[in-house]
């Protein structure tokens, strides 16, 4: 545990460092604040016409100050990793630079270990000893040069800012464009985490697919995910059918949809058209509290409540309920959805307009005819849409079926036995213990893309039903 | 509705489904429908109620009694010559060093021996005496000398921790009357609890442990502040990445964003992005961010890059909606009096909406908290004793212990994993709380 503390404290003090010279950054940004501003005060004085206030002066050295050093820091810090691994490799004996990679990996990973005080894997040699040296004396190279660096950069755009400053200079126009630059870069945060989940996804299921054609995991019956690391190994054979997987996702979430759609639309009819404006009040955050639940709380629900009362019941019965049944799962995900369903279909019914209600009244119709018969059909496409989205939770729900449905890919429909889903294997092949390369890992990243677009496709329809829906009564 | 059929109007074609028992039939069977819609739509709730009130029941049922655990009073004499058997003090002070390796188990075994001499003889008795307690009686005595070398010499009345079957025993789970070898608790051993229970020498206090310590194996030793902290460290760095993006965003696409086919597609994919499910954004930050950037694994600096990632969508849409119900009058008085768009934002338009985005980041906060599959991927689900010290170390959440606890097969986990979920929950209560007040703050009317 000492060494841990020890390695620990060595990693965060180079982040200690790096946070230090950003903070020196800072101050300096400060100082070319109150340098611009002082001087534009001056040229005040002095009689010219600002074109801005001369705080927006002191913005703009500011600005110059610690942008374009920050730019250069960033740069300088995720690149240096590779750059020092490369140099030290190169300095590394020829017999050593020709080991496999994974050797290759093994020893850079010592000679870091070393170079940080920690411990190793094996004894060092005298060529791992002295690679971490070059590794400890290229970092703390590469640090001052990049504190260098980044300061001269600092100072240098504080003093050309400073010199620029002038009374016709349109200092709050630049400084806002730079500002409106900084919220557009922020706003493309949100692609980039989209293309990055679909460009690592398909990535690595095309690493995938190279090895298990598309065919046979989309439509094979068999789910058997197994890699051997021999070639006589014992089960050597996997077989990465991923249909079982598609049907038990399905079942529990048939389940699930089950007992979530009735009781969801039944309590937002009560809600929208019933309740009294206190019980709307209590009522409307009761349901929102089990949407906050969660999920692992449910599984757990699940796993230790809800799975042994319903083995009792079954045998009570004289049936055979497995332990995990998907009957289990699927009631615990439903309650967990019915808040999703409720909320979207209270919303649509209270939107649809007044006036079909009280023609309806007007021709003599009780409530539960007027609901039926004129309020439900209106708010239909509303309520599909909610059903949807509702679906497509269900669909991409962890945790739940992780504690509470099974391991074993049954291809069955029957709700009393022990089904798993998508989401299961993907943690159960992503957290144990396997090499990255393996077709086994590789067919959890296949399967997350599965589940990205089916979820998508649910999603675009839903809310393209919804808005559509939302159209024809503006 | 009869005094008009029957008097005022010539017998319509289709008399007989019209007559007048048959409409009032009829109307008796709507209005009974409309009574059995209505109690449909009671059960529906009720129902949904219900499950409200067995989840909670259940989990308090079962997780009250993490909040306490089985103490034994001894009266435990710091002996020197337990501690330093070798003799190596000088001037009466022990070397820490041998202090921190000596016996502390001994010292509450030689009153445990003193209360029940009859068990002193044999071997096997004997340690089934000494397996009343836990190990976390050695570490508790032994932090306390480290802490208070004036302790050795002394002779101090203590409460200390006993094993776990103990503490199932004295909440009611351990069955008495099966067989002793059906049992985890043997009959001697039974005999002397009760002896202590009835001296008033065993009682249930409350569980300081729970909130101090790191994970165990041991049920009794084990506690939630490592992952209470990996909680938190990862919460804070949600927080300082997704509310400045998010809030940037928000600004960005409500004011100045023109209306084309890019911008429609970010917002077409930040309604997207807030509807994919969250495993996916796991597989992300494991694909790139420890795969590529090579991020150190467990660590709560690469769950809070997830989380934020997976926050950020909610943030931007609570955020717009509160940009939006900022009046326009509003904004064209400040222009009016000159300022620029930039001003406009900061000094009127974003402090009158900043109780919207509040709210709306509260509650993606609290999303965030609960969220335990992009962990799992990342790997923060490893068995981690220490606390962590920074988001640099390894370390585990709090949704994240829930579930490892929830697999452990010892009976006593299954109430530590209970009491996990209700500290869990309370954080949540807590925060929704803050949203919900906040809400209310706010509201406005122009």
């Amino acid at each position: 545990m000492a060494v841990t503390c020890r390695r620990a404290a060595r990693g965060s003090i180079r982040l200690v460092k790096t946070l230090l010279l950003v903070a020196v950054l800072i101050v300096l940004a400060a100082v070319g604040h109150r340098l611009g501003r002082a001087k534009a005060r001056a040229l005040k004085a002095q009689g010219g016409r600002l074109h801005s206030l001369p705080g927006h002066y002191g913005l703009y050295v500011a600005l110059w100050c610690a942008v374009p050093a920050l730019l250069v820091l960033v740069a300088w810090v995720s690149l240096q990793g590779t750059v020092v691994d490369a140099l030290v490799v190169s300095s590394l004996p020829q017999e050593v630079r020709e080991l496999p990679p994974q050797r290759l990996d093994l020893l850079l990973n010592d000679v870091r270990n070393l170079a940080s005080g920690g411990i190793t894997s094996r004894q060092a040699d005298p060529a791992v000893l002295a690679a971490a040296q070059r590794l400890y004396e290229l970092r703390q190279i590469g640090f001052a040069s990049l504190a260098v660096l980044v300061l001269l950069c600092a100072l240098g755009g504080l003093a050309l800012a400073w010199r620029r400053v002038a009374p016709e200079l349109p200092a709050i126009r630049k400084v806002e464009s730079t500002v409106k630059g900084f919220l557009l870069a922020g706003s493309l945060v949100a692609i980039f985490t989209t293309l990055g989940i679909v460009l690592s996804l398909l990535f690595e299921a095309l690493r995938f697919f190279g090895r298990v054609p598309l065919t046979d995991f989309l439509f094979g019956l068999n789910w058997s995910p197994q890699t051997a690391l021999r070639a006589d190994q014992v089960g050597s054979s996997g077989s990465f059918g991923a249909v079982p997987l598609f049907t038990g996702t399905l079942l529990i979430s048939a389940i699930a949809m089950l007992v979530a759609v009735p009781v969801g639309l039944f309590a937002a009819i009560y809600m929208s058209e019933y309740a009294g404006r206190r019980q709307r009040s209590v009522l409307k955050p009761l349901l929102e509290i089990l949407a906050g639940i969660p999920t692992v709380v449910y599984g757990f629900f699940a796993a230790l409540t809800v799975a042994p009362v319903l083995r009792a019941w079954g045998q009570g019965l004289g049936l055979d309920v497995a332990s995990e049944s998907a009957l289990a799962a699927g009631a615990v995900m439903g309650i967990m959805i019915i808040p999703f369903v409720s909320s979207i279909s209270d919303d649509v019914i209270t939107a649809v307009p007044r006036g079909l209600r009280e023609a309806s009244y007007g021709l003599g119709a009780t409530q539960s005819e007027t609901i039926s018969r004129v309020v439900l059909p209106a708010a239909l496409p509303g309520i599909v849409g909610g059903v949807l989205l509702a679906v497509s939770r269900a669909i991409g729900e962890t945790m739940i079926v992780v504690m509470a449905a099974g391991l074993s890919a049954n291809l069955t429909a029957n709700p009393l036995q022990a089904v798993t889903t998508v989401t299961v294997q993907i943690v159960t092949l992503l957290v144990g213990d396997q090499e990255f390369d393996s077709a086994k890992t590789l067919s959890a990243f296949a399967l997350g893309l599965v589940l990205f677009v089916v979820t998508l496709v649910f999603n675009v329809v839903a809310l393209h039903v919804v808005r559509k829906y939302r159209e024809q009564y503006e | 509705m009869s005094e008009l059929s029957a008097d005022s109007r010539p017998p319509l074609k289709r008399s007989p489904a019209l007559s007048e028992e048959r409409v009032r039939e009829r109307l008796a069977k709507r209005y009974a429908r409309e009574r059995r819609f209505r109690w449909y739509c009671r059960g529906a709730v009720a129902v949904a109620v219900l499950f409200l009130v067995v989840l909670f029941g259940d989990i308090l049922r079962k997780g009250w009694g993490a909040f306490l655990a089985a103490e034994v009073r001894l009266e435990v004499l710091f002996d020197p010559a337990v501690l330093d058997p070798q003799g190596t003090a000088r001037n009466g002070q022990i070397d820490p060093q041998t202090l921190a390796y000596a016996d502390f188990s001994a010292l509450w075994r030689q009153p445990l021996l003193a209360r029940f001499p009859a068990a002193g003889d044999d071997r096997a008795v004997r340690r089934q005496l000494f397996a009343l307690m836990s190990d976390g009686a050695g570490y508790e005595l032994r932090s306390m000398v480290l802490d208070d070398p004036s302790l050795i010499g002394s002779r101090r009345t203590l409460w200390l921790p006993a094993d776990d079957e103990v503490n199932l025993l004295l909440k009611g789970h351990v069955p008495r009357q099966v067989a002793e070898e059906q049992r985890r608790l043997s009959d001697h051993q039974l005999a002397w609890l009760d002896d202590l229970e009835a001296s008033g020498d065993l009682h249930l206090g409350f569980n300081v442990p729970f909130f101090t310590n790191g994970d165990s194996r041991e049920p009794e030793l084990a506690g939630i502040l490592g992952a209470t902290l990996g909680s938190l460290f990862t919460m804070v760095i949600t927080l300082a990445l997704c509310f400045p993006l998010g809030v940037a965003t928000a600004v960005y696409m409500e004011e100045f964003a023109p209306r084309n086919r890019w911008t429609d597609l970010i917002e077409v994919n930040i309604n997207n992005l807030a509807a994919v499910p969250s495993i996916v954004f796991g597989l992300l930050g494991l694909a790139v961010f420890l795969n590529f950037f090579g991020l150190p694994r467990s660590a709560p600096l690469v769950g809070g890059l997830v989380l934020s990632l997976m926050t950020l969508p909610t943030i931007i849409i609570s955020g717009r909606v509160a940009i939006k119900t900022v009046p326009p009058s509003i904004r064209e008085a400040a222009y009016g009096l000159g300022a620029t768009p930039l001003q406009v934002i900061q000094h009127h338009v974003l402090p009158l909406a900043m109780p919207g985005i509040l709210t709306g980041t509260i509650i993606g906060m609290a999303r965030a908290l609960g969220e335990t599959a992009p962990l799992l991927m990342i790997g923060m689900v490893a068995f981690i004793v220490d606390v962590p010290g920074g988001p640099l170390d390894p370390a585990t959440a709090l949704p994240v212990q829930v579930y490892l606890w929830a697999d452990s097969p010892e009976r006593a986990f299954v109430e530590k994993t209970s009491g996990a979920i209700i500290v869990l929950l309370g954080f949540l209560i807590l925060m929704n709380g803050a949203a919900v007040w906040l809400r209310r703050r706010s509201e406005h009317t122009w």
